[in-house]
Order: C-alpha cells, then structure tokens, then sequence
C-alpha cells in the first residue's frame, strides 16, 4: 500500500480510460437515432431493431455460432489428447515435430495459416464451406487449448493417477475418473478460447469460406470498410455485453471458490484442533 | 524360545510373502537397486529405511508395479509380479503426498477402490462404514480431503488404501506430512491398526525413530544395497557397520588396531592411552583395523575414578546438552578425541555435580561397545 | 496400443492441416503460374516414380522471389511491416508498463479485478475493437470534434487512413499482450528488496531504475515479443485504419491473393515472412527459456 501513490492512481486511471473508452463510444453511439454516426440526435434503439430484421445477419450468426460450437468441441478433444501426449507420452519418434506443430500455430500470422489451408483445400478439391472454416479453426483452436490444458497436466501431480492404478482403475478409467475431473476447469476454459477464437476469426475464415458460408465477421468487416455504420455499432455492442457479462460471471465464480476455500481451510484447522 | 514371539523370518519352514531375487534397477546410468535379495513375511511391519535416494522407495515402487526391475525378479506368494499390471495387483500402497483425489468426498475416496472390482453397493457401503469407524472418520464421512486436518488426511489414505483388503500394503513416509506429537500418536495407532487387520505392512521412511517404532524388522539401505536387516533392538544394539550405528541413533566411534585372544578384544586406539577392552564373536586379524562403537547412554560419567568397569578414561567437559530427562556431555580426552556421556537427570539440576570444565571419568564395562569391521 | 492412439489422432491431424499445406505453400511459391487453376506447373508425377519426383525438383525455381526483389512493392512492404511493429512495440510498451507498475503496486484485494479488466478486452472481438477506432479517428469523428471544440486545432487532423492510426490500433488491440507478462514479473517481486535499496541510499527513483526495472526485463523483453510478432503479420489493422500508403505486408498478401489472384507471388510472399519471423520468435523462445529456469 505504502507504494500507491499518485503516479499509480494515474497511469492506472489513464490506462483503463485507454483500454475502454473506445468501446464506451461505440456502446453510447449504437443508441443514435442520426444515421450519421458522429451527429448525436437522441436515444434510440431503433439500429437494434433494423439490425434484428436483417435476415442476411442473423444467417451469418448463425454459420459463426455452429462453427465456433463444432470446432471449439473438436479442439477441445484434440487439443486435451495433444497436451496429454507433451506432457505425458514421455519421448517417442518425432516428438520435436509435434511439439513443433503444436507451438508453431500460435506464432504463424493468420494470412499464411489461412492461405495454406485454403490451398490445401483446393488441391484436394474439397468444397468451401461450413465444413472447411471448422477444419481450419479447429486446427489453430487445438494448439492454443493444448497449451491451456499441458500447463494444468504440469502441475497435476502424477501420484493421485497412480492412486487410482493402485486401486484398481485401468489407465483409461484413471483418466477418465481421476484426472478430467480435476483437470475440468483448464479443459474448460480451453473450450471457451477456442469458442471466442473461432467467433472472432476474420482473416482464416475469410481464405477457407466459401460463398455458402458467411461468417459474421466476414460479414462485419465488408460493412465496415466503407466506414463506421449504426446497425454494426449495435451489433458490437451486444457482442460486447456478451463477453463482459461471461467474464465477470466466471470472475465472481473463480472469487466465490476462492472463499470457500478459504472457509474450508478454517474448517479443517478447526477439525484438527 | 516362547512361542507367542512373532520370528517368521528365524523359521525356516516359514514361506516369505515377498522375495525379491537379486533384483537390479536402473535409471539410464544410475543404479537405483544393485543386486538386492531379500524376503519379507506375511504378518510383518517392515520397515525399509535410509537417507533420501538410497533406492527405498524404488523398491516400493517395483511393488506397486510403477516400476519394473531390470534385472532379476519378485515374487509375492511365491508368483512372479513382473508381468502384473498395478491395478491388478493385490497390493495397496499409501503415497507420501496421500493422493486423496480433491474433487471426491472422503467416503467417495475410501470406496473408490471397492467400486473398481465390485458392483455390490450394499456390500461396498459396509466396508467403507468399517473402514471409517476403524479410523475414526465417521465423522467426516461427507467431507472433502481440503476440508479436514492433515492426520485426518493421513487416516483417509490409509482407510482407502486398507479397504480393498490387500496382501500387502505400503507405506511411502508415511508420517513425513504431521508434526512430531501428531506423529508419534499415529504412529501407535499405525501399529494398532496392522495388528487389527493381521495385513503385512512395509513401510518406507528416512526417520530412524519411526522405523524403530513401528517395525518388526528394519532394513538399513544405503547407495542400493542392503547394509542389514534386523529386529530394531538388533539394529541398536548390534549394528553390523559403522554406517548402520551411525545412521541410528547416537553413538561414539574409535577407530583403532586390534589384538584379540579368544572373545576378548584389546583396541589400541591412541598413544599414551590404555587400550579399551571389548567382546566379540568376531575375529579379527592382529593389528587389523577395527572400530569400536558405543552408545553415549552407555558410557558413565563421574567426577571420582569409578574402577569397578574395565574401561575407565579421563577428560574434560566441553559441552553439556540438557534435554531434560536426559543430558548429554561432550568430553574431551586427553589426546584431543571427543566422546560424548549420557546420564539421566534423575535428580534436579541444582543438585548435578558436573558442569563445563570440569575434569570426569568416563567408564564403561567391555560389553556395553560393540566391535565392527567396517 | 492405446498410447499410440493418443499420440496418432492429433499427431495426424496437424500433419495433415498444418504441415502438409504449409509444404503446398513452399511448392507453390516454387512453382509457375500457368493459370489461375491449380496444380500449377511443375506436376508431381508420381506414377512416373523417381524420374517423376527429379523431373518435379528440376522444374522447381525461385523465379517468383526473384520477381520479389525486382519490384519494390515487395521489401518496401516488408520493411514498413517491420517498422511499424517496431515503432508501435515501444509505444506499447510506454503505455504498457505504468499500467503493469500501478497494478501490480495497488492493494492485493484489487489486483484480481484490475487483471480481469486488462484480460476482458482480450475476450471482445479483436475485429470490433480496432472499429471502435475508425468513429474515433475519422475526420469528423470524436477525437477531431473534441480537439476543435477545445480550440486546440483549426481544421480536422488526418488520422485515419495514416500510418499513426495503423500505430494506434495496434497499441490499443495489443496492449494487454504487454501488460500481462510485466504485471507478472513486478506482482512476483518481493517489496523487500526495494525498501533494502531505500536503506542502502537509493532515492525512490534511483531504487526503480537499479532494481525494479532491472528484475522485470525478463516481462518487459516477453511483452515487446508477443506485441512485435504478431503485429509483422497483422491484416485487420492496416486495412481498417491505414491508408492507401500504408504499406503492410499482411495486407499485400491478402490483395495478391485475392485481387491479383498471383498465387505463386502469395505464396513466396508467406514464405519469406515466415522466414523474418523466424527470428524474434526463436530470440523470445530463449527468453522464455532463460526466464523458466531462473523461476526454477
């Protein structure tokens, strides 16, 4: 505390001032009545009503929200498998390269990753659509919940598997039993990155999609390059409620196990005295 | 002999439980168990004890089935265990760290081992119901391991692990986790335990005083090997090495050369000091080195020359260790060597005559060291 | 046999959605353009066998990287990617660190809140946020009309469609990028060590810049990473925020690609991003490494 001072109060002041005035704007301009976007002309909720009526919109929410439901699923399997290979399989013939093409992913710019998939899929002559955008946002999704998932398994200590060998599970049902419930919450929250990841994906999408398929923010961004417009300002604003609603709802959560866990370790000091 | 004394290992018709057969195991380079043959009876709390990576809990391990020997084999019932899985194994094992799985109920913990092999609910709730009375935890049946103190956590693990009813269990430190007056009350409770259910415990530990306690035999390990397997008192009092008196308890060495006529030993161990007189049943070669080992308990302090025991020295008090029943003198002899006196405090202090400085005898009888070759 | 399962589905799965196409994309770049329709010239035949798989390597050129260097869009291209991640690092990195300072030094019971509100933009769509700045930054936008009605300037600055809005987004989006790894490495640091200082005779600032600063290169040098790589790359930024002239290699690829339709020239052009990224992410797995074993 004794280190708090004025400069603190202030860098962190402007700071989140920074971080979220831009989106205080765009929440505050979504409730225009003008059709011109920096003329303030009264409070209206008239763009969410056009918005809501506008077919070619909700189609696109549509493919986004299956695709991201599909590929978000699929990662998390994957990706889970992959992270229990890194930090379990121990060594094993072109271990380097699979840890290669877990990590390379998150690094590799999305115009190549998109450009490759997209070639990939022309060569092999598959048809663009839902099916390949859920290819390619699965591929990239996997690695991040891989690197979500290893490093809870690091920390996972190994002789409560062992425990369960002992006691007569097979490795399977030891897993199954013992260490994906305890490894639950990081499985979690791997699904929800890969989920948001596929929701936001612009550029991936934009290579691997093919005209049958268009996905929201393929959507918003064609609106967009013309210039700022009402109806996506109120689009962005319900995604943006969205996201802040689910994060501060699994903050609450993640503060509410916090002090339970505390109480719990009263209770056993309690129990002991 | 009385026959209640629980000896199987003195019994030659006796059949081990498990026998480990000039088991090696190694790690890349490293030797964890060099060529290690030992036998282990039904009934018996034994107790594997040695400094951390001494290859105790390797062999633990091996038991368990987390580990294979790379050479030899163990057998448990007189059937090689190599082939057998760990989860096939009628072998529970209670981990350091308990392993208790956080997300279920202590009941949940106890019966997960009994749900693997049977679907008989009624069946599996009476056991676990017996296992928690046997361990006091009827109480805390519904609770979480987070929420319970750690010598109940230390008592879910044993009831889990006990529940299966298992030829063998072990038990890797097992009390390393509880401070000392909660470990030694369970200690006693452990014992009681192992009585009650007749299972045969063997249990890893690195705290000589544990193993002392609780064992039947003791198995001194050092560097992969076996230094001596013996009843405690065996391993207290005729430690078979300097390595296994040293590592047990307190104890004065004198290194020396030996003349030996019959049992009878004379170690010369200083100039211008008169030889210490010991027994053995040993032999020992003229000259050959020898070391000569005692207890400090053993050894007798006074400020007057005390000559009804063979050996009696002269020295100076260094350092006095009160630690209230007993104290324990660091005297210096006249050739500089340091041995060290006990002596109950039966008295209270004002009433103690020695103090620092003062010059003492120190005496003992030619039974009460022992004579080690190595 | 089940340990080959585990390591065989995703180990297949990557081969064939990431590796394989990035080896078409290397074949491709190597290739010519025929027409617009794959398999381009040269054809792997393999039915011809070795003579095919020769025949195929022989054809290979580097006629497309060699057009790269001749036209000057190219490497003007790739060194106003370079810069502008650089310049845009630094400024982040400015706003970034009396950010991560004041948190890490605020009350502990706030802390969990304050990381929430850094990490919560990271959730919001990235497309939207950098958006949120075209209404900003255009000429009759927010900033430009609070600017004149304070009288600070006359007429409307030109900020979007510039390279400074390019720089902005990229500050904005990837801030928390920055603040993260230094919030960690100041949160860690033991306040001892300060007041240590203080006692052998440093000034508050002088105890900052000898040890605060020093113990949190380890963040700052991670931060500046996962701020410049990504922005190398970046397509929605520049295309959103910059302008005709500002030169973004992303931004190049996606118009070879799609408005060129030259996919040979697209696909040299990844190549050889790649191979500049190559370097700041091996120099930040090394500092991963080092800070890894340090914790240890």
């Amino acid at each position: 505390m004794r280190r708090f001072s004025l400069f603190n109060a202030t860098s962190l002041t402007f700071g989140f001032a920074f971080l979220y005035l831009p989106m205080v704007i765009l929440i505050i301009y979504s409730f225009n009545a003008s059709q011109l976007v920096t003329v303030w002309a009264g409070f209206s909720t008239r763009w969410y009503g056009e918005l809501l009526r506008d077919q070619e919109f909700l189609d696109a929410a549509w493919v986004t929200l299956r695709v991201a439901v599909f590929s978000s699923t699929i990662a998390t399997v994957l990706g889970t498998m992959a992270a229990t290979v890194i930090v379990r399989a121990g060594r094993f013939k072109g271990r380097t390269l699979f840890s290669g093409m877990i990590y390379a992913p998150l690094v590799m710019p999305e115009v190549i990753t998109g450009l490759s998939l997209l070639l990939l899929f022309i060569g092999i002559g598959l048809d663009r659509g839902i099916l390949t955008v859920v290819l390619a946002h699965t591929t990239f999704s996997m690695c991040y919940v891989s690197v979500v998932v290893s490093s809870r398994l690091a920390t996972f200590d190994t002789a409560l598997e062992e425990a369960a060998l002992d006691l007569g599970c097979s490795p399977f049902e030891a897993f199954r039993l013992v260490t994906l419930p305890i490894i639950a919450p990081a499985v979690i929250s791997g699904w929800l990155l890969a989920f948001t990841l596929s929701l936001d994906d612009l550029v991936i999408a934009s290579f691997t999609t093919g005209p049958s398929a268009t996905t929201l923010p393929i959507k918003i961004f064609s609106a967009v390059r013309l210039g700022v417009s009402p109806q996506i300002n109120a689009l962005s604003t319900i995604l943006i409620a969205f996201v802040a609603v689910g994060v501060i709802a699994a903050s609450l959560a993640t503060k509410r196990a916090a002090v339970r866990a505390d109480k719990d370790a009263r209770a056993a000091e309690r129990a002991a005295g | 002999m009385n026959q209640t004394v629980f000896a199987p290992w003195d019994d030659p018709d006796e059949k081990p439980l498990i026998q480990f057969r000039n088991v090696t195991k190694r790690f890349g380079d490293f030797t964890a168990i060099d060529d290690l043959t030992l036998d282990i009876y039904a009934q018996e709390f034994f107790a594997l004890l040695g400094p951390s990576g001494c290859g105790k809990t390797t062999m633990m391990r091996m038991l368990a089935g987390f580990e294979t020997p790379t050479e030899g084999n163990i057998l448990l019932s007189g059937q090689d265990i190599a082939p057998i899985p760990p989860n096939k194994r009628a072998v529970n094992m209670m981990f350091q760290s308990y392993a208790l799985f956080p997300h279920l109920s202590v009941r949940d913990n106890i019966a997960f081992g009994l749900r693997r092999e049977s679907k008989d609910k009624a069946k599996i709730d009476e056991r676990v119901e017996e296992m928690l009375r046997l361990t006091r935890l009827t109480k805390f049946a519904g609770r979480k391991p987070h929420q319970i103190s750690g010598g109940q956590r230390q008592r879910v693990a044993l009831a889990r692990s006990l529940a299966k009813a298992p030829k063998l269990l072990l038990l890797d430190e097992p009390l390393g986790a509880l401070d000392r007056k909660l470990r030694e009350e369970t200690q006693f409770e452990l014992m009681d335990i192992q009585e009650k259910t007749g299972t045969t415990f063997v249990i890893v530990t690195h705290d000589q005083e544990e193993a002392m306690t609780v064992a039947s035999r003791v198995a001194v390990m050092d560097e992969g090997k076996l230094i001596q397997v013996a009843t405690p008192d065996v391993i207290y009092e005729a430690p078979n090495s300097v390595y296994v008196a040293d590592f047990i308890g307190d104890v004065n060495i004198v290194e020396g050369r030996a003349s030996q006529t019959g049992d009878k030993v004379d170690v010369a161990w200083a100039e211008g000091q008169p030889p210490i007189h010991a027994t053995t049943q040993k032999r020992f070669d003229r000259d050959a080195q020898c070391y000569f080992a005692i207890r400090p308990e053993k050894v007798h302090i006074s400020k007057e020359r005390d000559d009804s025991r063979p050996n009696v020295l002269q020295g100076k008090v260094i350092d006095i260790a009160y630690l209230g029943n007993i104290s324990t003198y660091h005297v210096r002899l006249a050739d500089g060597t340091m041995m060290k006196a006990q002596s109950a405090n039966t008295r209270r202090l004002a009433n103690r005559g020695i103090t620092w400085e003062d010059e003492v005898w120190l005496s003992f009888t030619d039974t009460a060291g022992v004579m080690l070759a190595r | 046999m089940r340990r080959f399962a585990l390591i065989a589905v995703p180990y297949l799965w990557l081969l064939a959605l990431f590796l394989v196409p990035f080896l078409i994309v290397l074949k491709i770049s190597l290739s010519d353009i025929t027409l617009s329709i794959p398999p381009y010239s040269p054809k792997l035949d393999l039915s011809a066998g070795w003579a095919g798989f020769v025949e195929f390597i022989r054809a290979l050129d580097f006629e497309n990287y060699v057009f790269l260097t001749q036209d000057d869009l190219y490497w003007k291209a790739y060194l106003s990617s370079l810069w502008i991640a650089f310049v845009s690092t630094l400024i982040t990195l400015a706003v970034g660190y009396p950010i991560a300072y004041g948190m890490a030094r605020a009350a502990p019971e706030w802390r969990p809140t304050l990381l929430m509100l850094v990490i919560l933009p990271f959730w919001t769509s990235f497309l939207i946020r950098v958006y949120a700045w075209m209404g900003i930054l255009a000429n009759e936008g927010l900033l430009n009309q609070t600017l004149l009605a304070l009288g600070i300037i006359d007429s409307p600055l030109q900020i979007l469609n510039t390279t400074a809005a390019v720089q902005i987004g990229i500050v904005y989006t990837y801030l928390p990028f920055m603040i993260l790894p230094i919030y960690a490495t100041l949160e860690k640091m033991d306040e001892s060590l300060l007041e240590a200082a203080e006692d052998l005779g440093c000034s508050r600032l002088s105890a900052f810049w000898l040890v605060t600063f020093p113990l949190s290169r380890g963040g700052i040098i991670a931060g500046c990473f996962l701020v410049f790589i990504p922005a190398i790359g970046e397509f929605v930024i520049p295309s959103l925020l910059g302008g005709s002239d500002t030169l973004m290699i992303g931004k190049v690829l996606w118009e070879e690609f799609f408005s060129n339709r030259d996919w040979p020239v697209a696909s040299a052009v990844a190549i050889i991003l790649l191979a500049i990224l190559i370097i700041p992410i091996v120099l930040f797995q090394r500092n991963e490494q080092k800070e890894r074993e340090a914790g240890t």
